[in-house]
């Protein structure tokens, strides 16, 4: 059997179609108001309401965990911390519709995720907190080092992909960059790579306006970034970044594409970010306060709440044990967070190669060497 | 399938000599054969066996889905190579011509050398990048350059780089054995020497002496070994004994056989292709420096190509290290008694 097949350009590999893929308003099942559009069906899966509550609550406690951490990196706890604050469709409804067996590749944008994955809140943070460049297993949490070079993780997801098709296996690899890492060439070599061996891969772009303070209409001159999956054959969906229905709606088909050996997705999310960049920007210099008020009105979070309480799913009891369970995360945040870490010097060396070099020991040595005459002389 | 080379060797069939580029394809064949997660990918390495013909045969014997061409794109390459050896696979990718690995140098620098330790050791990378390096063949620019000092400069990597037949079939499956990532350089201009194969061989790290000597220490590695040893053998004519050390890995570096060769010679010269300024060659006569100071007679020289970049092929004979220059290095180490 022949693996590495030439994609069927005729065939179910374009399930959306050509004309779905240039059409750039993007899907919408929840508007702004709160209220379904769209031709979602009242039976479809996605309303299912234990899953929406499963949804909403993870999108709150997943903003409690954003806010705590732009506290936190303010008391100078964490020594940086991008915030993906309106970002919770894309965040959390991407990882929703994967299952644990899939793999993940983040950006330093996307701790919300790994937080809805089930990381460890310290241990998403440990990059971000300094004390080491990633703080979980990744083999266990099936999610790569957060990336922080731009889209440079895309090539990863292909790879992983790739082996997983290869190896007769039903994992799909997801990996997200913004709308700026869109303009890196590894972004597209990754995606053509995809493409060529039909791997089950899923690129999704979430799609915040800006690449730092450069604005979208100066990364590219596309009239949708969705529109860059017809160059290289593949599937490709436009969907509201705050509509968390929608995103996971076009996940979930993608993913069930990949595993059907129908090739990868490209998804872009449209979304905004609400946040400067990180805590050492000032978002004031490049664009105005107007522009955030229009996106405050689309919020995801308050967008799901909105149509949850009038459809009478949001009890009071549902909303305390939320908003409980939010609050303790947050308090064990504070609690572990505020504590010193415990960073070992050894580990500078340790991790290199499997087996440190001849010029590693002698390295390793003589810097124990100055730290055991430091502590001997009580500094 | 082509037998094994152990299952050849039974039958009495390796005394006829093979190419250094055959040995490398021999040692991809038997590591292939040995463990199913070796897979081989890159640039024409399929149906073409690579424009080297180092990868002939591999995806007739093994079939696509361990030998396979890839779009012309070698970040992507590189890439995908991560992502294979992060699902457990142990990928051997091809660079095609040296100055080609460029584009494929952030995920070099910035994954596939560090992710071992960005995660505590819990994702090794186990993945071989062949690059076959070097000039005298008469390639125009961009196919003829000396790029090991990016990667020695660059924790994470361990680089190899065989002179010998015997040498790249070992060397070659100790890098795939390897749970780090391993860059395999490869001596373009060598590929057709021939010699008998020997399949028993080093562990990474460990240098040679090719010529024992008492007078000076010829340090070479890839490539410049060959000339050395040419050096060496005019230099006998001229009253000169000379010893030569092939390095063969550059990460991890042997100090300890080159520091023996220089204290008992008390004189070194070190020889490569690449540029001289912040190349290779600085960090060895440095180490050397230090290491053998007071056995030293003279200052360790170097023989390396020009700092300018690699010239078109009607001047490279002009820019290569050669049994001359050597020569004139050996000579000046300031012999008292000559």
């Amino acid at each position: 059997m022949t693996v590495l097949a030439t994609p069927d350009k005729t065939g179910s590999g374009f399930p959306l179609g050509f004309d779905a893929i240039l059409d750039p308003s993007p899907l919408q099942y929840l508007d702004e108001h709160g209220a379904l559009s769209g031709a979602l069906r009242d039976d479809a899966p996605e309303l299912d309401p234990k899953e929406l509550l499963a949804t909403w609550r993870a999108m709150v406690i997943g903003r409690r965990f954003d806010v705590q951490a732009t506290t936190m990196v303010r008391q100078g706890r964490l020594a940086v911390y991008p915030s993906s604050f309106g970002q919770e469709a894309c965040e959390i409804g991407a990882i929703l519709a994967l299952r644990p067996t899939d793999w993940f590749f983040p950006t330093y944008r996307d701790c919300v995720s790994m937080v809805t994955r089930g990381i460890d809140p310290v241990e998403t943070l440990t990059l971000l907190r300094g004390d080491w460049h990633c703080g979980y297993d990744p083999q266990h949490w099936r999610t790569a080092p957060q990336c922080t070079p731009l889209a440079t993780q895309a090539p990863h997801a292909t790879g992983v992909a790739l082996a997983a098709k290869l190896a007769g296996d039903a994992t799909v690899a997801l990996a997200f960059c913004g709308d700026g890492g869109t303009s890196e060439g590894d972004f597209h070599e990754a995606l053509n790579f995809a493409a060529v061996y039909q791997a089950p891969a899923i690129f999704f772009v979430q799609n915040n306006q800006y690449a730092i303070s450069v604005p979208l209409a100066k990364q590219t001159h596309a009239a949708a970034l969705a529109h860059k999956a017809v160059g290289y054959g593949m599937a490709g969906v436009r969907v509201d970044g705050n509509d968390v229905i929608a995103v996971r709606r076009a996940v979930s088909e993608a993913a069930e594409r990949a595993r059907a050996g129908q090739g990868p997705t490209l998804i872009e999310a449209v979304t905004y970010r609400m946040q400067a960049h990180t805590n050492a920007d000032d978002a004031t210099r490049y664009r105005d306060e107007s522009e955030v008020e229009y996106w405050k009105a689309r919020d995801p979070l308050a967008r799901l709440e909105t149509y949850l309480k009038a459809s009478g799913l949001l009890t009071e009891d549902v909303v305390a044990e939320a908003n409980q369970a939010a609050e303790e995360l947050a308090a064990d945040m504070r609690t572990r967070l505020g504590e010193e870490p415990e960073v070992d010097h050894r580990d500078m060396f340790a991790h290199v190669y499997a087996e440190p070099t001849p010029q590693l020991l002698e390295q390793a040595a003589a810097l124990q060497a100055e730290i055991d005459a430091e502590s001997e002389a009580g500094r | 399938m082509t037998a094994t080379l152990d299952g050849a060797k039974t039958q009495g069939a390796e005394v006829r000599e093979i190419s250094l580029a055959q040995a490398v394809n021999r040692a991809l064949r038997d590591a292939m054969t040995a463990d199913e997660k070796v897979v081989v990918f890159g640039e024409d390495v399929g149906v073409l066996g690579g424009v080297f013909r180092v990868t002939d045969g591999l995806t007739r014997d093994f079939g696509e889905n361990r030998c396979f061409d890839t779009p012309l794109a070698e970040a992507g390459i590189m890439g995908t190579a991560i992502g294979m050896a992060m699902y457990g696979f142990r990928p051997v990718v091809e660079m095609q011509f040296d100055a080609f690995s460029y584009p494929a140098f952030e995920q070099i620098a910035s994954h596939l050398a560090k992710m071992r330790n960005r995660t505590r050791g819990r994702l090794p990378l186990p993945v071989v990048v062949r690059v076959p390096y070097g000039g005298g063949i008469g390639g125009v620019e961009h196919h003829s350059d000396s790029s090991e000092g990016y990667f020695v400069s660059t924790p994470g990597l361990h680089v190899v780089t065989p002179a010998t037949v015997s040498d790249a079939y070992t060397l070659l499956r100790a890098a795939i054995e390897s749970d780090d990532p391993v860059i395999f350089m490869e001596p373009k201009r060598l590929y057709w020497s021939k010699d008998q194969l020997t399949t028993s061989g080093p562990e990474i790290g460990k240098a040679a002496v090719r010529r024992q000597g008492t007078d000076a220490t010829l340090i070479a590695y890839g490539p410049t070994v060959q000339t050395a040893l040419e050096a060496a053998e005019a230099g006998a004519a001229e009253g000169y004994d000379l010893e030569v050390v092939d390095l063969r890995s550059l990460v991890p570096f042997d100090d300890e056989t080159v520091t023996a060769s220089v204290r008992k010679t008390g004189r070194a010269v070190v020889i490569h292709e690449a540029v001289g300024f912040g190349g290779t060659g600085a960090e060895i006569a440095a180490r050397v420096s230090e290491r053998c100071f007071h056995w030293l007679e003279a200052p360790v020289r170097r023989v390396t190509g020009f700092d300018i970049p690699y010239p078109p092929p009607k001047l490279e004979r002009h820019h290569l290290p050669s049994v001359d220059r050597i020569l004139d290095a050996v000579a000046s180490l300031q012999w008292e008694d000559r």
